[in-house]
């Protein structure tokens, strides 16, 4: 059980990684923005898996961090494009 | 019993995990690929946190995935919007 929890860990771990091209590739920013948050979700997810396999069940309190740093970061990226973009104001002023 | 259950929702979660990293490079469209980014956020945490919770050694550790995986949710499901909105109006 251990070692198929830490394979799928592995595993998608192996996805965020193959994911990263699309940062690579992206014609919009936005699409860079989308592979980041599949790292951080997959993240999670890998954390989470690495917590129930082995003996050390405050890697659970890393993955909290994760997700609580991936969220703010998506915030940050919106909030950082032009303000009519991101609907504090409408366009024309 | 447990196990054969954590197993199925394991792997499930991480096919899920695939086919949303694989919409991700191959969606011809940044909505499209959007729509695939969101399946393996929601459907693939979700999924793996399910099978997950038999394993918790206590009713916190159950509290601590159940939170985590609501967390991320609550953030995937914002974060989709605002790439959404940015991309409608021809964002960066």
């Amino acid at each position: 059980m251990n070692e198929f929890l830490l394979g799928a860990a592995a595993f998608i771990v192996a996805m965020v990684a193959v994911g990263l091209v699309r940062i690579l590739r992206g014609p919009a920013d936005a699409d860079r923005m989308m592979s980041a948050q599949l790292i951080g979700s997959g993240g999670v997810a890998a954390l989470l898996l690495i917590a129930g396999a082995t003996a050390a069940p405050a890697t659970i309190d890393v993955a909290l961090v994760l997700a609580l740093l991936a969220a703010f970061a998506s915030v940050v990226f919106v909030l950082s494009a032009p303000a009519w973009m991101s609907g504090r104001e409408t366009p024309g002023g | 019993m447990g196990d054969a259950f954590t197993v199925v929702a394991v792997s499930a979660g991480a096919f899920f995990f695939l086919a949303g990293t694989v919409g991700l490079l191959r969606f011809p469209d940044a909505l499209s690929r959007l729509h695939a980014l969101t399946k393996a956020d929601n459907l693939g945490l979700g999924l793996i946190t399910l099978g997950l919770l038999p394993r918790a050694d206590d009713w916190l550790g159950v509290l601590k995935l159940v939170l985590i995986w609501l967390l991320v949710q609550l953030a995937g499901a914002i974060v989709a919007q605002l790439i959404a909105r940015e991309l409608r109006r021809g964002g960066p």
